[in-house]
């Protein structure tokens, strides 16, 4: 009998509105750069180009900022319900056209469209739609503190979850009573810029969300300017201390959501089933570009061969290739850069004696392409089991005990995440208590709500987003 | 080895619904299109045991199914007969009759289905019954009423009974679990750890006879109890949901689960049925359409 | 020749259904002029009988969808709300409300939709508790919802009171059977088309039209309505039979005129959940 194998199930992406030419979006409309200076955004899957985007130099930042500032003043002024009911409009809106966004998001960042479909754009729109609610209710989450707005956001985001980011900080800011200038990442510019137009179409007052493109140059001017009286960081740890820097210069208020090398721990009492999903979930997730990545597996020793013939069963079914085919599991790596830094790890992990594994799947020729890769025989002293590699590379380590897999756990200068599997309550409550992380996940991994904070201990960052905690990130009080 | 020697050291597996639920998401987002779909249609068509278990069911009720299973559809071409037509022992020689000539085999249910209220030997007599009758497949049912009370070994012994009953006359076994009946899905993994202590051909959901039949969250459990125990003792046992599967997309939803949790292997209808009766003209409606493009009407396929 | 108007039939809300009273009974309803202008389902015991059938069968969906989705359902609400606000100010217009008066009172009500809408996520985080026990457990108190309100509307309000009464219960995951303004009671039927017309499900929001004297006693007597909101403050709660089943009254005669979070706060229960957590240290020192 014929083996039977899935056809292709591409996505259609005749709908979708693309220009040629993005400008940046500064006080309501969109400008040509005083730069001059235009780059190109790449389909990490064909290595084609999609759009020319603005680059953002100085004067052009400084603009932003002017206009943040004077849009400020009557925003601020604004009853909190009024400001609620806009974030509702681009709530709905990005609903309304979240295939679009969807499509959007796998073209110029290679996800699978199963991941921007199901989970970045849905949770986008949630998250505008709850802090929406936010606005008139801020004396009720901070009582007797009199909360108030800051002023303006400089907010500079990843290219991993680029729409979902854009999200979790213009929400929160603009809830609060805030004005924005956000930039995201060079290689994933395209959502935020289709998210300026959403915010143009709900009629947003000009200048209170000004979204800029540009590299890394663009962001330390952001960060330098006197105007923001915020900074909102989320990346890599290395320019996270630079954007903190910044702040404790220009005496500004700062949250970073930096980098992570998240334990996932397995007990030999976990549903082991459930537990390879998790696991699966905890790295391969976004071709494995997620901060808060299950990275570092530990597995206790009495259930670590099982683990390991179920969890590469499970490899060899995952699909990589096109993001636009919706059967998907993992996408292109993010840019030629990122596939590098994973291949180099890759390097790295088998010159320290790993013993790595790939499954045997079928990549196309063009693009940038890693398949879901894991290490065995790996030590707390491997390289690749300290530095965050930011791709689909997991790491196992075996333990014996309870506390011994405390102490490994801990042992990193991350603190972002962890995951804990076990049928058994009270050993989880146990490790969340022990563990110094922001979340940790029990029998369950990489989960999200806007309702829920997140943010990380130690170098993974400070400062929380989502939730109640989220607020306080965008307010000042008496 | 008998009941218990087999049931000494038996260790029930965790399972968590969450976990469950999240792994049949994934399949779900499986999209099975073009030649791909054209191929599950069909695969599915040909693992149906089509059912009729009423007590209404005549001989003539049931040649008219057996037309059915042979001839699901004679104006598309390329149509497979279904795996086996599953009737109460007393129809098994008009079904065997009906059938002559065919690959479709004739199921029996047996073991005082769908209640199993009866004493072991009386199931026994029924099954041997079935069997003289022609059958060549025996749907067994589990003692519920045992295995609530906690008496796996009860359980798993008349299992044994009946498999080596069966063995004896090279006839297959299903062992229907009744997964509606017996709680959570950690119960479900417990009842399929049991009966496949017993190595019978197949483990099965449902009766069809209550409200609960079958889902993908208790297939997907029974599938990944069907594994270990294949990893464990290299013995392939096959998995028959069966009840509340009526449209052919859900269908081919379980084969991506089977075939992502079990294998190519289980890809056959030695080793996968749906058990079901409206669920063909679905597969048929949408095979039609696959044809000509056309989206059908019910009143184009026959109902027998 | 002049076209003559279609008058419209009000008939009372239960189960996402337009029933007629089952006693076959109704009343007029004037204008300012004191002319009449609709007549009224005179809704009877049986009537709020079945009205509470349909909430108690709809309770458990309603609580059972995520606190997200029974927020966007209330901004839907607002949204057919906000889409046929011309013709609730001609209605509330031409029960003598001027139409600056009457603006003001749709607006305030799809205002309060939204506000509640964005309640429904929120409120369990501000008040439930992480309780620090000294032996070693983990210890948490959320809210969860009474579940059946049985809700006797303002009087003079008819749109914006009742929406201030029926957002907060529902907000907090109950289902709610509210009787309207008796003499105003044409926009608060109206407003139970734009409800039927939303995403909340049926039996989740019942509206009676009729007498609350005669109402009344039947409402604080039903054995499986959990809490009783008199937004007249008219009840004379102690003459009735609130006791039989321990029934909650509370009197928002003086509350409904604002919008706060503890109104959702009074139709909820508090359930507290106790798990040991596992430790190394002795357990239970401390006492």
């Amino acid at each position: 009998m014929e083996e039977w194998n899935l056809s292709l199930a591409p996505e259609n992406a005749a709908h979708v509105q693309l220009k040629k030419k993005y400008e940046l979006f500064i006080n309501g409309e969109f400008q040509k750069p005083f730069s001059n200076k235009y780059f190109e955004t790449v389909n990490p899957a064909t290595e084609q180009a999609i759009a020319l985007v603005a680059e953002a130099n100085e004067k052009d930042v400084d603009q932003a900022m002017k206009a943040a500032a004077e849009a400020y003043k009557p925003w601020s002024k604004l009853s909190g319900a009024e400001r609620g009911k806009y974030i509702y409009r681009i709530a709905r809106m990005i609903q309304e056209k979240s295939r679009e966004f969807a499509v959007i998001e796998s073209l110029d960042g290679g996800k699978p469209i199963r991941e921007s479909r199901d989970i970045d754009i849905p949770l986008a729109a949630a998250h505008f739609f709850y802090y929406a609610g936010w606005a008139d209710k801020l004396e009720y989450a901070f009582p007797m503190r009199k909360p108030q707005s800051l002023g303006v956001a400089a907010q500079i985001i990843p290219w991993n979850f680029p729409l979902l980011m854009a999200a979790w900080k213009i929400a929160p800011a603009l809830a609060c009573g805030n004005t924005v200038v956000l930039k995201p990442a060079e290689t994933t510019p395209l959502t935020a810029l289709k998210l300026a137009e959403v915010i143009q179409e709900a009629g947003l007052p000009q200048g209170v969300v000004n979204i800029i493109t540009g590299a890394g140059k663009t962001g330390a001017e952001m960060c330098a300017h006197p105007i923001p009286n915020k900074l909102a960081f989320t990346g890599s740890t290395e320019v996270g201390k630079l954007v903190y820097k910044a702040a404790l210069s220009g005496n500004k208020k700062v949250t970073l959501e930096l980098g992570g090398k998240a334990a996932d721990i397995i007990f030999d009492d976990a549903p082991i089933d459930a537990t390879i999903e998790g696991i699966i979930n905890g790295i391969y997730f976004n071709q494995g570009h997620v901060c808060c990545a299950g990275s570092r597996l530990f597995v206790q020793e009495t259930v670590y061969e099982e683990i390991l013939v179920k969890l590469k069963k499970r490899m060899n079914t995952l699909i990589v290739g096109d993001p636009m085919d919706k059967n998907t599991d993992i996408g292109a790596i993010n840019s030629k850069e990122q596939l590098d830094v994973i291949n180099r790890y890759l390097k790295i992990g088998r010159a320290e004696g790993a013993e790595i594994y790939q499954p045997n799947c079928k990549m196309p020729e063009l693009g940038n392409w890693c398949p879901p890769t894991l290490f065995t025989n790996v030590a707390q002293s491997n390289r690749i089991s300290q530095e965050e590699i930011f791709g689909p590379v997991l790491a196992i380590q075996t333990f014996r005990t309870i506390e011994e897999v405390i102490d490994k756990a801990n042992n990193t200068p991350f603190g972002l995440s962890a995951g804990v599997w076990t049928d058994k309550g009270s050993k989880i409550f146990q490790l969340t208590k022990a563990l110094k992380a922001g979340v940790i996940w029990a029998n369950t991994f990489n989960k999200f709500d806007p309702t829920s904070p997140f943010g990380g201990y130690k170098e993974s960052g400070f400062g929380r987003e989502g939730g109640v905690h989220g607020l306080d990130a965008y307010l000042k009080f008496d | 080895m008998n009941a218990e020697q087999l049931l000494s050291g038996f260790k029930p597996t965790p399972v968590d619904l969450m976990g469950v639920n999240d792994r049949i998401i994934r399949i779900k987002s499986r999209s099975i299109k073009t030649h791909a779909k054209n191929q599950g249609l069909s695969m599915v068509l040909s693992m149906i045991d089509l059912t009729t278990l009423e007590g209404a069911d005549t001989p003539n009720k049931v040649r008219q199914l057996c037309y059915k299973a042979m001839h699901p559809q004679d104006q598309l071409k390329g149509v497979p007969s279904v795996a086996a037509v599953c009737v109460y022992p007393t129809l098994v020689k008009t079904a065997k009759d009906a059938l002559k000539g065919s690959d479709v085999k004739v199921a029996a249910v047996s073991t005082y289905f769908p209640s199993g209220q009866s004493t072991l030997e009386n199931k026994l007599l029924e099954t041997q019954f079935a069997i003289d009758e022609g059958a060549d497949e025996i749907d067994m049912v589990i003692s519920r009423r045992e295995f609530l009370q906690g008496n796996y070994e009860y359980v798993l012994y008349e299992i044994l009974e009946v498999k080596s009953l069966c063995s004896a006359n090279n006839v297959r076994l299903k062992v229907i679990l009744e997964t509606g009946e017996i709680g959570s899905l950690d119960e479900v993994r417990k009842a399929s750890d049991i009966a496949l202590l017993a190595h019978p051909d197949f483990i099965k959901t449902s009766t069809g006879k209550i409200g609960q039949a079958a889902n993908m969250q208790v297939t997907l459990v029974m599938l990944q109890a069907i594994w270990d125990h294949y990893q464990k003792t290299g013995v392939q046992v096959g998995m028959k949901p069966a009840g509340g599967i009526s449209d052919a997309k859900t269908a081919l939803h379980y084969l991506v689960m089977v075939k992502e949790v079990l294998g190519q292997e289980w890809l056959s209808n030695k080793w996968f049925r749906f058990g079901a009766s409206r669920l063909a003209n679905d597969v048929l409606m949408q095979m039609a359409k696959q044809e000509s493009g056309i989206y059908q009407a019910p009143q184009y396929f026959s109902k027998d | 020749m002049t076209r003559l108007k279609i008058h419209k039939t009000y008939k009372i809300f239960i189960g996402g259904k337009f029933p007629r009273t089952e006693s076959g009974r109704y009343y007029p309803i004037n204008n300012a002029k004191g002319e009449p202008v609709a007549n009224m389902c005179q809704s009877s015991k049986k009537d709020f009988k079945n009205a509470v059938v349909a909430a108690r069968k709809a309770q458990g969906g309603w609580v059972g969808m995520t606190a997200y989705n029974r927020s966007q359902i209330l901004y839907r609400l607002a949204e057919m709300l906000e889409t046929r606000s011309a013709s609730f100010i001609e209605e509330l217009n031409v029960l003598g409300l001027s139409k600056k008066a009457a603006e003001k009172e749709v607006n305030a009500s799809i205002d309060r939709l939204v506000y509640y809408a964005g309640w429904c996520d929120k409120y369990t985080a501000l008040f439930s508790s992480v309780n620090p026990t000294a032996t070693s457990h983990f210890n948490f108190s959320v809210h969860e919802p009474t579940g059946i309100v049985a809700a006797i509307a303002p009087e003079k309000s008819s749109l914006l009171g009742l929406v201030s009464v029926i957002a907060p219960v529902i907000a907090g995951g109950n289902s709610v059977i509210a009787l309207a303004s008796e003499t105003k009671a044409t926009s608060s039927i109206s407003f139970a088309e734009v409800v039927q017309n939303s995403d909340v499900p049926a039996g989740v929001i019942s509206i009676l039209t009729g007498s609350a004297s005669e109402l009344m006693p039947h409402m604080a007597s039903h054995m499986d309505v959990n809490s009783l909101v008199d937004a007249r403050g008219e009840m004379k709660a102690a003459e009735l039979n609130i006791t039989n089943n321990v029934k909650r009254y509370l009197n928002w005669a003086n509350k409904v005129s604002n919008q706060d979070p503890y109104l959702i706060l009074d139709c909820q229960e508090v359930k507290t959940t106790w798990h040991p957590v596992q430790t190394n240290a002795a357990s239970g020192a401390g006492y």
